[in-house]
Parts: structure tokens; sequence; C-alpha cells
């Protein structure tokens, strides 16, 4: 299929520097509305920067990002919120000493969206009901994880991306979140997920683009990335050896 | 009822009503001035602290800057005191956009640039060279608008037009998104909220209340020099007594001023000899004990305090 046709995001040749170091080495890949495309590689190739620079945290220091047609490389985060992007946090990144339902309200009030869904349902669909009027600081990783989804799913994005959102969770909540990533799919969001952990990634992408140094090293299904000798390679040399 | 409504119905009514009768049953009213002066001031660091997460040793610049806004109208073009306490709200707000640059900076970093912020209103208001304006060094006497009594009942406007937007900030989208800023600024961009416009416009109502109650100080005293007006004391009570309450509450900081500058008051009366000795460990005990302000005593009761 062609990118320029359907695709809501394109990245080509983004480059990212932090001192003289490149963490994003030229990276280009698109994703197109509904398609779940996995980020995978090891530590430090560069999956959270690439997320970092695509929701407008960092500016890059070169190439593109063009989402939904028109130009987001360096613009402010909150802009692109409002045009459609929206993450969670490796670490996830709540307002501690706000209430997980007040959380949510701040993103439901200033996300701009208009037909997101309420706090009620949001609640119930990610399992934070029980803990609505506590802080957002009581709440254990993997709520809070939860927490930091419906934060953006507030914003109604129609590009998403979780960044290790499944890593914590036991086999139960992996086998609950997948089904949810897969029906917000289905509705025509984009979403990009970066894992390591890779009966996940198989479970729900699509395609996955392999990162190394900040590189794409592969592009396409999991079952043929694993067989892929540079894959292999790339892998076994770090401490993600599977 | 409304929360919004409660709170200005049990907390703002009552305040303004008890301090809008005092005058007549209490003859010390320059204690009272002061009282609402200091209401206002830890208001004013609650909507920048409490709210927002800057705290601003150099808070009193603000106050300073409005004093002499008020004078310099007053001296120079005879306007009304009402109007001139307006253009200390406007001086100092134009102070404060010129300062904004400073909300780059965080925690002690922010706090130190804003001391030395003030200190370079105060040499800049205080030079001889300035004296046809300022009246540098030699203070300001102003005649024609000398009126306690007036000047007593704007402060207590003020105050309540400064509670009632603490009461807004506690029950708003905006107030929330305030919080959120200052919990994480990253992830409150991520909740489309524009980090940059909410810390100036928080800024900016706390640099109006000050410059206000600078005005209205400067009404009220009518003769001042330059180290009155931003005497540090200012900054370093409002902040005490905002923190001794416990901020991002609408009552933490009133509770904070009634008690702290009540005991202040009283040991300055009776056992002044002790004063700075009783003040100092009492301020010391809430740093140790209670950071989170009196209030903390409540909300880890699990009560919900406005
Ligand atoms: N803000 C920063 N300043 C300096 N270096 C950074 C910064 N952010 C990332 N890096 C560096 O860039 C490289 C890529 O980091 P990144 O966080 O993108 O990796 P990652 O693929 O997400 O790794 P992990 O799987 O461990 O999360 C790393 O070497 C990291 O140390
Ligand atoms: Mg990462």
């Amino acid at each position: 299929m062609s990118p320029e046709k359907t695709s809501i995001l394109d990245v080509s040749k983004l480059v990212k520097r932090f001192g003289g170091f490149h963490a994003l080495d030229g990276l280009s890949f698109h994703v197109v509305p509904g398609e779940i495309l996995g980020l995978v590689g090891p530590n430090g190739s560069g999956k959270t920067t690439a997320i970092n620079v695509i929701s407008g945290l960092y500016a890059p220091d070169g190439g593109e990002v063009v989402f939904d047609g028109a130009s987001a490389g360096g613009v402010a985060s909150h802009k692109l919120v409002h045009r459609g992007i929206n993450r969670t946090f490796q670490v996830p990144k709540p307002f501690l000493s706000l209430t997980v339902r007040e959380n949510i309200q701040v993103a439901l009030a200033y996300g701009g969206a208009t037909g997101a869904p309420s706090i009620a349902e949001l609640l119930e669909e990610y399992r934070l009901k029980e803990v609505a009027d506590r802080p957002a600081a009581d709440l254990n990783s993997a709520q809070q994880k939860m927490l930091d989804l419906t934060r953006a799913l507030a914003t109604r994005p129609r590009l998403l991306l979780l960044d290790e959102l499944a890593a914590g969770l036991n086999p139960a909540e992996l086998d609950w979140i997948a089904g949810r990533i897969k029906a917000l799919a289905a509705t025509g969001m984009a979403i990009i997920v970066v894992e390591h952990l890779m009966g996940f990634i198989e479970q729900i992408t699509d395609r996955v683009i392999v990162l190394n140094a900040g590189k794409e090293i592969f592009e396409g299904t999991l079952a043929t990335a694993v067989r892929e000798p540079q894959v292999i390679e790339v892998f076994l040399g770090g401490e993600h050896a599977h | 009822m409304h929360n919004a409504s409660k709170h200005l119905l049990f907390i703002l009514a009552p305040l303004v009503v008890v301090f809008a009768l005092l005058p007549g049953v209490y003859q010390n009213h320059l204690l009272l001035f002061n009282f609402v002066i200091f209401l206002i001031l830890a208001q004013g660091v609650n909507i920048i602290y409490g709210f927002t997460g800057y705290l601003p040793f150099g808070y009193v610049g603000f106050f300073g800057a409005g004093a002499y806004g008020f004078a310099i109208m007053v001296m120079h073009l005879h306007t009304p005191a009402p109007f001139a306490v307006l253009v200390g709200g406007g001086v100092a707000i134009l102070l404060g956009l010129l300062l904004t640059p400073l909300l780059r900076l965080s925690g002690a970093y922010f706090a130190i640039a804003n001391l030395a912020a003030s200190l370079a209103v105060l040499h800049f208001v205080a030079n001889p060279a300035l004296e046809g304006i300022t009246k540098g060094p030699y203070g300001v006497s102003l005649t024609g608008t000398f009126n306690p009594t007036h000047a007593y009942y704007a402060a207590v406007v003020v105050m309540a037009l400064t509670v009632g937007a603490v009461v807004y900030l506690k029950n708003s989208p905006f107030g929330l998104a305030l919080q959120a800023v200052r919990e994480d600024a990253v992830s409150a961009s991520m909740a489309g909220v524009n980090i940059i416009k909410m810390r100036v416009i928080a800024w900016l109502a706390s640099a109006l209340v000050a410059g206000l109650a600078g005005g209205i100080y400067a009404w009220y005293v009518s003769v001042f020099y330059p180290d009155n007006v931003f005497s540090g004391e200012f900054s370093i009570f409002a902040i005490v007594f905002a923190l001794f309450g416990g901020v991002a509450t609408i009552t933490g900081p009133i509770v904070g001023v009634l008690i702290l500058y009540g005991i202040y008051n009283l040991i300055g009366f009776t056992t002044p000899q002790y004063f700075q000795l009783i003040y100092g460990l009492l301020i010391m005990g809430l740093v140790l004990f209670l950071p989170a302000g009196l209030v903390s005593l409540a909300t880890r009761r699990g009560w919900h305090v406005p």
C-alpha cells in the first residue's frame, strides 16, 4: 500500500542528537489508520526518543514528521494533542497529587476533543473505577499506566503511541490489554506499540519496525523478523536476547 | 449546592463580613488593615506557588511596584485614589510581564532569581537620579488622598476578589490544569494544556493581586520609604503564612494568616523579648512536622479540606 495515499503518520529521515550522540539516525516509517505497528529494538535503540519526537517533546534535528498531511516536527505537544496525537510514558507520569478522576478531567477539558469517551466509561473500561477518587500517587504502577492511557484516550487521539504499556502486567492483564488495544485500532485509531515482550507484539501487531542505534534495520511481520540474521544478531548482542 | 457556591457562602462571605464589621468593635485599625493585606498576599502566593509551583521569594517586588504606581499617579497626575490603586495593579502586571522569562527556571533557581529581581526593582525605584519621579531614597509623602477608612474597605474588596479567584481555581478545570502543570508539565501538555500560557496567567494574576495590595497600602500609610514597601518581610511572611496553613486550598492561607499573624502580634505585645525565639521555633516546627501545612492534619484523616 502506498504510504502517501493512506498513512496518517509519515516519518522520514528523522535525526535526533543528544550532544554528539545520534539517538535517531535517519529513521523513516509510516503508519496507516487502524494499524497496530510494533516498534522493537534493544535498549537504547531510540524507540522512546522516536515517540518523544513524534509527540512534540523534542524538536527533530533533521528529517520530517508529517501527521495527517501537515508537518508536525517541532510543533508544541499540546497543539499536536489537539491535532490528534497522544501517548503514554514508559515510566508513567500521572499528576500524582490529583485524584484519578481529576487526572482524566484535565485531559477532557483541555484535550480539545469532541465526542471523547466519558470519565465513567474510561474508569470502567480501564479498571480504575475503584480508585477513581484516590490520588494518583496511591496507584500501583500498572494502574498508573492505565491512567496514562485514559488521559491519552480522553483527548480522542487518531494516533496513539504506547511506550511499554504492557511491561509489568501479569499474563491475564496482558491478554486483556491486548484486546483493548485491538478494539481501539478497530475504531480506526493508528497505534504504535513499543514493547520488549515479543509474545505480546506477536499477538497484536500487523507489522513491526526493528530499530538499532537509531536506524531501521527491518520492516515486516514479526514472524519474518525473528528469522533475519541481522535482527537476531542485534537482539543476541543486547541484553534482551529471547 | 454547587461546591463553588458553598465556598463563596461559607468561606468568602463570613471572612468579608467579619473584616467589614471588625473596625466598628475593635480599635486597632492598623492591625486589622495589616491582617487584610496579609490575607491578600498569602492568597497571591497561593495562586503562584500552591497552584503553579513557583516559590516567589521576591513577591514583594509586585507589592512595592503597586505602591509606587499608586504614589506616582497621585503625586504627578493627581488622580483619585481608587484609580491610582488600579494603576498600581497594572504596574505590577507590567513588571510581571517583564519577568516572565524567570518562569523558565524552576525550584530554587526561580526563587533566587525572583528575589534578585525584587531587589533590582527596589534599587531602581530608590535611585536618587529618579528623584523627580519616585522621590528616590527620600521617600514618598502623599497629601490629599489620606483616608485610612476608604483604604481599609478597598483592601477588604481586593481580599474578597482574591479569595474569589482562589475559589474559582479550586472549582474549575482551569485551576485543575494549573495544578496539572505544577505536578508534571510534560504530562499536562499531553493533556492538551498550553503550559506556558497557564504559567504566565497565574504569574500575572498573582502579580496583580500584590500590586493592588501595594497600591492600597500606599493609600493607607501615605508616607513611606522604598525600604518599607519593598521589605523582604512581606514576601517571607506571605509565604510562611500560606505554607503554614497549607497551599492549593482556599482555607489554608486564611487559617495561616489568622493564626500565625495573630500569634506574631500577641507575642509582639506581651513578651517582645522572646519574640524571635518563639516565632522561629514555631516555623521550624511547622517545616519539620507539618510540611503540607495545618490543613494536612485533616486531609491525613481523609477529610476533604476546601
Ligand atoms: N534526554 C536525553 N539526553 C541524552 N541522551 C538521551 C536522552 N534521551 C535518550 N537518550 C539516549 O538516546 C538513546 C536512545 O534512548 P531511548 O530512550 O530512545 O531508547 P529506547 O529504545 O527507548 O530504550 P529502552 O528500551 O531502554 O527504553 C540512549 O542511548 C539514551 O541514553
Ligand atoms: Mg524506551
